[in-house]
């Protein structure tokens, strides 16, 4: 195996450093953990800010400008209708003057309005027609009434509960009519068949959270591994160390203190 | 205060901590789990390996590090696959902080493809990949929505450059390729609604095939789309990783994750039942 | 004037984007090429109000020493130094080599990456034990929701024995048919809510986004 250069294990120790700061959060909020949760908010927008600028502005309004004369005011480039747009994107920083704000409502404007314009036949297809029609299409049109079992959710039968699930779910959230008799029959099936949805939801949600525990696992495991290697050598082990001893330290200073305080009490 | 009450009352770091025993030495103590596939799984697979050189596909890594755990490894799975039947790649992301997931992805799968390897039975000898011929990293703009609906028009209206702002045009691999009518799928890794909007603005309007990757969280919300067929594949979270690691036969991250993964399961499944059977007797008792 | 040019903005391209939809024509598209270039250019500058906000409030804070100010200074200077690195030690704005400057490069994947996955895999501690403390089958709509979960949760366990392939198979049918009917349901409820929600913003009933006189 190949020896990971020191550089890089120093900066994957101060990886490791940071992680353990976050994790101390779960025993309390303390410094280290405020320390470790302001230094991702400052790095993180200096990262975007950067990537804004190279990869936005850059190619986007730079390069088209880029042919022009500044005492022109780009006005030659080959590009001068981009200014356009960076006159708006300049009139949204108006947004903070109290006197000026009102300025920046058009772009604002602009934003919203084809935004909004774009939302409409595309949300109306993408959620509402094309999820009706596979409703419907898919109760008409199965292959086989009972297919292959009832685990078989291509069947006729599945379609069906489908259907029927589906309309007596939006059968509950309608809370024009009040839910008396019949109505309120099917909507306590929709709520039903929610529940189920939700709990399938849920069931995610746990791997889903437990997964990204893992990977924090697996990368302090692979930290840790390239210390006991045989030919890390002293430095690899006086940083592990370092970095560990600082949250074992705190560790049994807790502890100790968590036993006085209940002698204390006792 | 009997022991189901004092269950009840039990510190939460407790619980923390016994969770964390469990996973840590679940890590360390080294076993293989076998995992079985599913069909929305599969699909993307079959999809994939039923692709012939040259053909293109669109990988959109839209997520933060905040969702590595889960799609990185889709990702790595992915594109490995990709590059070894020798397809070109053309990389994106609607993530701010996604430019660093793509380049982190693209060195490791880099050193990974130097290597010989055999997969599913199939030897593949060990390649460069370079960028601009066999791959390209388009970048990152922000409004997601309207940069997938741009895309659909035409790569360059919002991407004249890639993400080294080296013009479109004077890539070879982008020559020939103005819009999604030249590329076979759009495989986007989502940890956020852009999964929502490649379906409404991508797939809705241009109906270039998509398969997503997304994860655990919302993995329950996009079955409807893939019953209505306006995605094709689905790979929910780690397990959706996992299984695609199987079926490419290429063992990761994922599949190493799933054993710890179970352990944490079982032990919060045992937690919910005791605290039901908790309830149930304290509540048995009151009654007395 | 002030309110009402900008619903004018926002009636018209609402509109035209609208009806561009249903336009298959050449210049039908080029006009939409030509909103959506410019649109991204205004909104790239709409965000570095955000950054711009950030700066005011942490240095608004160790100004004034309010409390904590001093993990604003941390805050300040993680931003300034990638600011820095970015532009490539301040020697390249123009040019891209930043983006692969050693110490950007590295901070990110040192900092942003570790402590950022970390943040969200706290969520796991706190799901166990919130799972511990409410989640109780007090009624059927509760037991329905956590046998759902159970199944689900149990999906991939290969020690289950003889209930394993009834626990893998029911999951499937779970996901694929009461599951599949509950998110469609939701999905077309909030198609309609977003649909309309837009016709309110293009017919000017909804005017929040303009802030106040």
């Amino acid at each position: 195996m190949e020896l990971m250069q020191v550089d890089t294990f120093l900066w994957t120790t101060l990886g490791a450093f940071l992680t353990l700061c976050t994790f101390s959060f779960l025993y309390k909020d303390n410094p280290f953990y405020k320390f470790a949760e302001h230094a991702v908010v400052g790095v993180s927008a200096g990262y975007f800010a950067i990537i804004l600028w190279h990869t936005g502005l850059q190619p986007k309004l730079f390069n088209q400008l880029r042919d022009g004369d500044w005492f022109f005011l780009w006005l030659n480039a080959s590009g001068a209708h981009y200014i356009i747009p960076a006159i708006l994107g300049i009139m949204m920083w108006t947004r903070f003057s109290q006197k000026l704000s009102w300025v920046s409502r058009w772009p604002i404007a602009m934003y919203m309005g084809i935004a909004a314009g774009l939302a409409v036949p595309q949300e109306m297809k993408a959620r509402v027609i094309e999820q009706m029609y596979s409703a419907m299409y898919n109760t008409l049109g199965w292959g086989s009434f009972f297919g292959t079992g009832f685990y078989d959710s291509t069947s006729g039968l599945s379609q069906i509960i489908i259907f029927i699930g589906t309309l007596s779910a939006l059968f509950y959230f309608f809370f024009s009519k009040e839910h008396t008799g019949f109505f309120k029959g099917v909507s306590r099936f929709g709520l039903w068949i929610l529940m189920i949805g939700f709990g399938a939801s849920f069931g995610y949600t746990v791997m889903g959270r437990i997964s990204l525990f893992v990977q924090r696992i697996q990368f302090l495991g692979d930290w840790t591994r390239v210390v006991w290697d045989d030919r890390a050598g002293a430095l690899y082990m006086l940083f592990w160390v370092l970095t560990f001893g600082i949250f074992a330290v705190m560790a049994i200073y807790e502890i100790v203190s968590f036993a006085r305080r209940k002698q204390a009490t006792s | 205060m009997n022991i189901f009450d004092r269950m009840m009352t039990l510190d939460r770091r407790w619980v923390f901590l016994f969770l964390a025993l469990v996973c840590v030495i679940t890590y360390v103590w080294e076993f293989k789990i076998d995992i079985s596939t599913s069909k929305e799984v599969e699909n993307i697979y079959n999809f994939i390996e039923n692709l012939e050189e040259g053909d293109y596909i669109f990988l959109s890594v839209d997520y933060d590090p905040n969702a590595l755990a889960e799609l990185h490894p889709m990702t790595y799975a992915i594109a490995e696959q990709a590059f070894r039947k020798k397809l070109k790649i053309v990389f994106m992301t609607n993530s701010n902080l996604g430019p660093g997931m793509v380049n982190q992805a693209l060195r490791d799968i880099e050193d990974s493809l130097k290597l010989d390897r055999e997969y599913n039975g199939v030897y593949y000898e060990g390649r460069d990949i370079v960028n601009g011929i066999d791959y390209a990293f388009l970048g990152y703009k922000p409004y997601p929505a309207l940069v997938i609906q741009s895309l659909g028009l035409d790569f360059r209206v919002n991407f004249p450059t890639d993400y080294y702002n080296v013009p479109l045009d004077s890539l070879p691999i982008l020559k020939d390729v103005k819009n999604f009518d030249q590329i076979e799928c759009v495989i986007n890794m989502a940890a956020g609604n852009v999964a929502e909007m490649w379906i409404t603005y991508g797939q809705g309007r241009y109906h270039v095939p998509l398969a997503l990757g997304i994860t655990g969280v919302m993995g329950a919300d996009f079955y409807p789309y893939l019953g209505s067929g306006q995605i094709f594949g689905l790979m929910a979270g780690l397990l959706g990783a996992a299984q695609y690691e199987k079926l490419a036969d290429n063992y990761g991250r994922a599949r190493d994750g799933m054993r710890i993964q179970l352990f944490a399961h079982i032990v919060i499944i045992l937690f919910i039942l005791m605290a039901n059977v908790g309830f149930f007797l304290s509540k048995r008792q009151a009654r007395k | 004037m002030k309110r009402q040019i900008p619903l004018m903005f926002v009636f018209v391209l609402g509109f035209l984007m609208i009806i561009q939809f249903f336009i298959p024509h050449e210049k039908s598209e080029d006009l939409a090429s030509f909103l959506l270039d410019w649109i991204v250019i205004i909104g790239i500058f709409a965000l570095a109000l955000g950054l711009w906000s950030l700066v005011r409030v942490s240095w608004d804070k160790v100004k004034h020493r309010k409390p904590n100010w001093q993990y604003s200074v941390i805050t300040l200077v993680g931003l300034f130094i990638m600011i820095f690195f970015g532009f490539d030690y301040f020697r390249n704005f123009f040019s891209a080599e930043g983006l692969d400057n050693y110490m950007y490069v590295s901070f990110y994947t040192s900092i942003v990456i570790p402590v950022q996955a970390t943040m969200f895999s706290l969520l796991a501690f706190f799901i166990a034990s919130a799972a511990y403390r409410a989640f109780r089958a007090r009624t059927v709509l509760a037991t329905l929701l956590l046998l759902s979960a159970l199944i689900i949760m149990l999906r991939f366990n290969p020690y289950l024995g003889p209930i394993g392939p009834f626990c893998e198979r029911t999951s499937v049918w779970l996901l694929n048919v009461p599951n599949l009917a509950a998110k469609r349901a939701i999905i077309i409820g909030v198609g309609l809510g977003m649909v309309a929600t837009a016709f309110k913003v293009i017919l000017g009933i909804e005017r929040a986004y303009l802030g106040k006189d």
